[in-house]
């Protein structure tokens, strides 16, 4: 029994989004602080950063505080046919901050689907995604884009590995100009660099993005469509359909993500709240043969949602003093906590407390 | 409401009236004062000069939902932030600059003096050249004067502070202008307006290279 009201937004979305995750059968995954070094360095870039906080374990083996979740999740379990393991989590991970360049420890939640995944499963993942955006708040954005429509796209039009790195970057920042540019320094033909440049252009609502996207996609690329058609019309029927959009200039690394990836965003947070994906490829690179999907949420985002502004620390302020009876401010304190109120017993005004209501005991000496 | 984060000084006016052409104009911004935050809520937006290179800081951080700032400061930090257009104003280039004569025989590290030191890094490490870079905040071109460092690496607009310091560009990295930037989580929900501006803006620069 709690005052809900006391609860900060990331608390809040941790018990209702921990019950989102069981109702599906996502069952909590719980591991430790520390992970040995070895397993980050093997798949540094798939670090959102590189910069891990080490120590040596009594055992001398060089360990690690946590910087990410899916590997520690992953780098155990079976493959076998027909098998999935459902797993939702809520941990801290420890990264470097963009803003102070210091470590900073970063409350995370989010789920993992990993075994003999199929479109089924990536609809869940993303139908969950949704939903928990929208527990959190109603005005949310969730964009899915599709590795494979971009790699198709690339491969039909050809290039060099460092020309196509350039063009996914200039497709992430939805930069035209500069892409267009490069088409032409490269000696690009009028059609495939439109083409290209058409992946920024396209975005939205799912029916339309997949009308225009149809007239882009060759062969390479045909795979991907189909599947965001079958994922489209799976989420038109869904209360939040309306909210999850196309958009291709989400891309995460092709190195551990192919398939369908999305980012989440809420009305008032300056950068994307929830990060997902297929990542059957960082499967691979560890030695598992089967597929995943998940997503993680970054909880400390949600601070700057705006909750209402508490007018005061404490409801009552309680002074009492040497000569007051201390049974009688006993039940005093507890009759007010009693009736819902916040009561703060002290001897004098606490410089800088706000209170909205101030009850003197019999027995108290003004200090001053 | 639109936020929209302008550059102080001269590319900022000229900005602001793009702005103003695209039917989102504040006419309290043209009145001589001090202030640094002008609103129209007529048209929903709201203007704030801030200093050119912190315009990028005040969109990835969501405070505006677009801004103007030049490619320099784009490619120096790497804000995480749409570059929706090339607005065609504030053009210059990034270049390499040494005093008139200079002659690089690579036997040395050769030191490097510059403001931007994500760009020269990457610049040299794409031509295999090794460097010291000397981090500077202003008045670069004193530096190969009195010997502190070999070279500059600077934005140059005419050439003219180079020329009277009896300096002279030697390589050019890139060319550099304005961009339209965007925050992306503000782009999710105010992507309408915004594309409107982009488009409007777009337009305008059509018309003057045209006119050109």
């Amino acid at each position: 029994m709690f005052d809900e009201k006391l609860l900060k937004n990331e608390e809040r979305a941790i018990f209702s989004l921990r019950s989102l995750y069981r109702s599906y059968g996502y069952l909590p995954f719980k591991m430790s602080k520390f992970e040995e070094y070895e397993l980050y360095v093997r798949n540094k870039d798939f670090l959102v950063s590189d910069r891990i906080i080490t120590f040596n374990d009594t055992n001398g083996k060089l360990m690690a505080l946590k910087p990410d979740v899916t590997l520690s999740i992953i780098k155990n379990g079976i493959d076998l046919p027909g098998v999935k393991q459902k797993v939702c989590y809520n941990e801290n991970v420890y990264r470097v901050s963009d803003g102070t360049h210091r470590y900073k420890e970063i409350m995370q939640t989010g789920l993992e689907c990993i075994g003999d995944i199929d479109l089924y499963d990536v609809f869940e993942t993303i139908s969950l995604s949704a939903q928990s955006l929208e527990m959190i708040s109603e005005s949310f954005v969730l964009e899915i884009s599709h590795l494979g429509v971009l790699s198709g796209v690339l491969e039909d039009v050809g290039g060099d590995e460092s020309f196509q790195n350039e063009v996914v970057r200039y497709i992430a920042k939805k930069n035209a100009h500069d892409l267009r540019a490069l088409c032409k320094r490269e000696g690009m033909n009028e059609e495939d660099g439109e083409k290209l440049e058409s992946l920024i252009g396209i975005y939205g609502r799912r029916g339309d993005v997949l009308e225009k996207l149809d007239r882009i996609c060759g062969p390479s690329s045909r795979e991907a469509f189909n599947e965001l058609v079958q994922l489209s019309e799976m989420l038109d029927g869904q209360p939040f359909g309306d909210r999850v959009v196309f958009d291709f200039s989400v891309v995460n690394d092709m190195r551990y993500y192919n398939g369908i990836v999305f980012k989440g965003f809420l009305d008032g947070v300056c950068e994307g709240v929830l990060s997902g994906g297929r990542y059957d490829n960082l499967m691979r690179r560890i030695g598992r043969t089967s597929g995943a999907v998940g997503f993680a949420i970054y909880l400390d985002l949600l601070e700057q949602l705006e909750s209402a502004r508490q007018e005061y620390d404490v409801e009552v302020l309680l002074l009492y003093g040497d000569h007051t009876d201390k049974k009688q401010l006993a039940n005093t304190v507890r009759r007010y906590a009693d009736a819902g109120k916040t009561v703060s017993a002290q001897r004098g005004v606490p410089p800088g407390l706000r209170f909205k209501e101030l009850v003197k005991m019999e027995g108290w000496d003004d200090p001053c | 409401m639109l936020n929209i984060a302008l550059p102080k000084g001269r590319l900022g006016e000229k900005v602001y009236a793009m702005f103003e052409r695209a039917g989102y104009d504040c006419p309290a911004i043209r009145e001589n004062n001090r202030k640094l935050i002008f609103e129209n809520p007529e048209k929903q937006v709201r203007y704030f000069w801030v200093k050119p290179s912190d315009v990028a800081i005040y969109v990835q951080r969501g405070c505006a939902d677009i801004g103007v700032a030049g490619k320099d400061i784009l490619l120096e930090y790497e804000p995480d932030v749409y570059e929706l257009l090339d607005l065609g104003v504030g053009k210059c280039r990034m270049a390499v600059a040494a005093p008139v004569g200079f002659y690089d025989s690579g036997e040395k590290t050769l030191r490097v003096a510059t403001k931007f030191t994500s760009i020269t890094s990457a610049y040299y490490a794409r031509v295999g050249r090794d460097i010291d870079i000397i981090k500077l905040n202003g008045s670069i071109e004193l530096a190969p004067i009195l010997g502190l460092s070999d070279v500059i690496v600077d934005i140059v607009e005419t050439g003219t502070t180079l020329k009277e310091n009896n300096l002279e560009v030697i390589e050019e990295i890139l060319p550099i202008s304005a961009r339209l930037i965007a925050n992306k989580a503000g782009y999710k929900f105010k992507g309408e307006e915004i594309e409107n501006i982009a488009m409007n803006m777009k337009e305008q620069i059509e018309r003057n290279d045209q006119n050109l």
